[in-house]
């Protein structure tokens, strides 16, 4: 394996550039998911049914939250990409580790909030409304999840193996990905929480 | 437990296909035992990254599910070929055409054209291989335990019986009540999502692998084909992940998308399905143009005539075919306006296609043209292709569909596209390179006899549709009495598909025929071609190519030969290969695993499964084998070899 010096860790090798850049394309294809799913929430967000609206279900307090743990996230994942370019492998895996800890916080708000939901009456079966809602903040949800462990996976990684042109492609492309799912969620917190409120 | 679910009932064709699929398993079972070839076959191609092996794999599959689906189509012309056949009930002959069409267009003709594209475009663009090597194991073995899926539906619990669009309230759980949309939603959802890897992996392969020199308008026009076709995969498979997921949720979990109370709306199913759908007819067919124009400017010994406009007609196909979707369901109520819309962007698309048919013709006017079989095949395609174009244009009409509208004469127009435009294309591109993989070509005059039995009889199969249809004869129509008169036509369909099976039989015939008999090729340019693939040996070594060739123009092996331009300029230096492995093979079966609990409803399995997925991405992310290298000494030898050489 070649390794370009001139270049930061993570783009170092031909390799590492390739994955970098097919994870761009690869959120080209999650943001056609997500427009798609946001697409079917806008098309069924009034056929409520028999069932409650928005504004009956929504409540700002925890979603406030959610947002603010998942903005923090973003910027310590953000604060642990430059630690690595500075070689800090303390500080990075640290603020690695907090955002991890950040999106725990997330998911435990989030699925405290399904079930207060579903105790109120609003299940993914009572309207197409709430299915759309709910699948569209559970394919959300899911993502953060999957990113919690796959988050992990490389924080061990990292204590292993120290930041190497690997690990560090694979913190960085974790890093993308994490920005994503917090743009994800602006929009999610805008349209879906904001508007429902209004 | 309610084993009942399991079971499909009473019809001897499924006790058949049952005896036949357990005897086929017991016999491949006994035969790899007793040859002792569980190994070979675990280490060479099972747990293969080379992207030709899984290339070959694609199309061996492919071709395995061009007999299941041409085996449904027989079924289906018997059925129809005389007024009220007795052969198939109206439930079978719903699952059979559900499963003809769904085959057909996901399991056979796109896994071909990626077949052939896992093979050739590495080479054409002189790589060593594609991006990312084990992805690509895994995109493939997802297809194949998708395809298995939906297969064994067929003996497991009942097939998808509501059409390939299954289209909503008739693919609900209360219309469609046995198991077969999960089956349909299941298998679609895993193989799909390998197709979505597959397309990163060739954008990012084509984009940033091609050897020094070759600029993007110096690609090969398959390689261009195939570039565009996969950026139309990356935005187009989405929506269907989506749309799949959201009618597994109606199934199994009770949620409101598509019913027809509670807010659900059926209509939001038949947008999704085709704003997928629509542009997943371009992407097999885009790759057949790429095909097309390699052969015909090869066998007409001409540069491609207007090579950049065929790029600049591909790419407003390709946007187009985002913006047509609607046309599918002129007749479903979505007002003058919206029908107009569609309507125009429709028939918009015959434009850059008519481009592209004049271009090929240019190609061909003053060439030195040889019939090949894979020129024949492509000579063919043309007028067939442009019936099947015009008719299309008659469909784009919104106020004119309203009478064909399902009506037989839209299955001749798209089997006129398609047949042509997917299915020719791929046994012409099947024969152009078969010397390039294996070192031998297919014999010429039992593959002109294959062509002309296809060719023929698939104008006599397809022709009387269009006039059935203009006379009434809906689509899935399962049987019809004498007074309709659809009787002579239907029968003359009828014979003709028998000629089709005779036209695919001596194709098969071929190449068991020419791995015995036909000499073996000793250059690796048999058709004395014009692109990269034909620059290194036949079969192809692990590696493509010893030395990356230095690329200055446009055919570069052509200029190569013609111009004395030297391809090979460096010397032959170690050469870093990556090691294979056995995880997506199992992560594939997992899949399947998770995949068939779902469908019954299993959920302990089925959790288990999820996680077995997430324990294989794991071992997957930890693994530090960063592969081989083949020292510059061995790949001397073997190119020695290849050269026929003693070392
Ligand atoms: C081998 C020759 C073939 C024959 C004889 C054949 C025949 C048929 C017949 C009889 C139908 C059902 C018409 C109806 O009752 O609605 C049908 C439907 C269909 N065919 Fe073919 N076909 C052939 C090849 C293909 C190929 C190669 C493709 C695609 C690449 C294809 C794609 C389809 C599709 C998408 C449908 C619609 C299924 C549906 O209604 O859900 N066919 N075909
Ligand atoms: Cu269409």
């Amino acid at each position: 394996m070649k390794i370009d010096a001139s270049k930061p860790l993570e783009y170092s090798t031909e390799e590492n550039s390739n994955k970098i850049f097919g994870f761009w394309v690869f959120l080209g294809a999650e943001i056609a998911l997500f427009a798609t799913l946001f697409t079917v929430y806008f098309v069924m967000v009034d056929r409520f049914a028999s069932g409650p609206s928005g504004p009956d279900i929504f409540e700002i307090g925890p979603v406030m939250i959610e947002t603010l743990l998942l903005l923090t996230s973003s910027f310590t994942i953000g604060l642990a990409v430059h630690a690595m370019r500075h070689g800090y492998q303390k500080a990075m895996m640290v603020f690695f580790g907090l955002t991890l800890l950040m999106g725990l916080g997330f998911l435990g708000i989030e699925i405290m909030e399904f079930v207060t939901y579903v105790h109120e009456g609003a299940t993914l079966q009572t309207s197409g409304f709430l299915s759309s809602l709910f699948v569209l903040l559970g394919t959300h949800g899911a993502h953060v999840t999957f990113g919690f462990l796959w988050g992990a996976a490389i924080l061990i990684q990292l204590k292993r193996q120290g930041i190497t042109p690997a690990t560090a492609n694979k913190s960085f492309i974790f890093s993308l990905y994490w920005h994503f799912l917090d743009v994800v969620w602006i929009f999610i917190f805008s349209f879906v929480y904001l508007k429902g409120l209004m | 437990m309610d084993w009942d679910k399991f079971k499909v009932h009473g019809e001897p064709l499924i006790y058949g296909a049952m005896a036949s699929i357990v005897l086929a398993t017991i016999g491949i079972i006994v035969g790899l035992t007793y040859f002792k070839k569980w190994g070979y076959l675990w280490r060479e191609w099972l747990t293969t990254v080379d992207h030709k092996r899984i290339g070959i794999m694609y199309i061996l599959a492919a071709l395995l599910m061009l007999f299941r689906g041409g085996v449904d189509a027989i079924m289906m012309k018997l059925q129809t070929a005389a007024p009220d056949m007795k052969f198939l009930d109206a439930q079978h002959y719903n699952e059979v055409f559900t499963t003809h069409g769904l085959i057909m267009i996901l399991f056979m003709a796109m896994p071909f054209i990626i077949g052939l594209m896992n093979v050739i475009v590495p080479l054409q663009i002189g790589a060593r291989d594609v991006a990312f090597p084990r992805l690509n194991a895994v995109s493939f073995w997802l297809f194949f335990f998708g395809a298995m899926l939906l297969n064994i539906s067929f003996v497991i619990g009942g097939s998808p019986d509501a059409g390939w669009s299954a289209y909503f309230p008739l693919a609900s759980l209360e219309f469609s009540p046995t198991v077969g949309n999960n089956y349909y939603s299941l298998a679609l959802q895993i193989s799909g999502i390998g197709t979505l890897i597959t397309g990163v992996n060739f954008i990012v392969t084509i984009l940033k692998m091609r050897a020094p020199g070759m600029k993007l308008m110096k690609m090969p026009m398959f390689t261009w084909s195939v570039l565009i076709t996969n950026v139309i995969i990356v935005f187009a498979f989405p929506v269907l992940t989506v749309a799949l997921a959201l009618m597994m949720f109606d199934r199994l979990f009770g949620s409101q998308f598509f019913t027809m109370a509670n807010g659900g709306m059926d209509m939001l199913w038949a947008n999704l399905f085709w704003v997928w759908g629509h542009p997943e007819v371009y992407i097999v067919v885009l790759p057949a143009f790429g095909i097309y124009s390699e052969i015909i400017a090869t066998f007409s010994k001409k540069n491609l005539y207007g090579y950049t406009s065929m790029v600049f007609s591909m790419l407003i196909i390709s946007l187009l075919s985002f913006l047509v979707w609607a046309h599918h369901f002129y007749t479903m109520g979505q007002g003058a306006m919206v029908n107009s819309f569609f309507s125009i962007t429709t028939m918009a698309i015959a434009v850059p296609t008519g481009v592209k048919i004049f271009n090929w013709l240019f190609t061909l006017r003053k060439g030195r043209i040889s019939f090949t079989t894979p020129m024949l095949y492509s000579l063919a395609f043309i007028p067939i292709f442009t019936i099947g174009g015009v008719t299309g244009v008659m469909l784009a009409m919104a106020s004119a569909d309203y009478q064909y509208h399902n009506t037989m004469f839209l299955v001749a127009h798209f089997h006129y596209v398609l047949i042509p435009g997917a299915v020719f294309a791929v046994i012409a591109g099947f024969h152009y390179w078969f010397p390039k993989v294996f070192g031998f070509r297919l014999n010429e005059r039992l593959g002109k006899h294959a062509f002309w039995w296809i060719v023929i009889s698939f104008n006599v199969s397809f022709f009387p549709l269009f006039l059935l249809g203009l006379m009434g004869m809906t689509r899935r129509q399962y049987t019809y009495s004498a007074e309709t008169g659809f009787g002579p036509l239907s029968m003359v369909s009828f014979v003709g598909a028998i000629g089709l099976v005779v036209g695919f039989v001596i194709l098969v015939y071929n190449i068991y025929w020419s791995t015995r008999y036909e000499p073996r090729d000793t250059d690796g340019d048999p058709w004395d071609a014009r692109t990269l693939e034909w620059a290194t040996k036949s079969p192809i070594p692990a590696y493509n190519f010893a030395v990356v060739p230095n690329v200055k123009t446009r055919d570069a092996y052509w200029s190569a030969k013609q111009d004395k331009v030297p391809l090979f300029e460096d010397k032959i230096t170690k050469i870093h290969m990556p090691s294979n492995t056995g995880k997506p093979f199992i992560l594939g079966v997992i899949f399947f695993i998770a995949g068939f609990s779902l469908v019954f409803s299993l959920w302990i399995p089925a959790i288990l499964s999820g996680v077995g997925i997430l324990i294989v991405m794991a071992a997957m992310s930890f693994d530090r084998d960063h592969g081989f290298y083949i020292p510059a000494e061995e790949v001397i030898a073997t190119e020695k070899k290849l050269r026929g050489e003693t070392v």
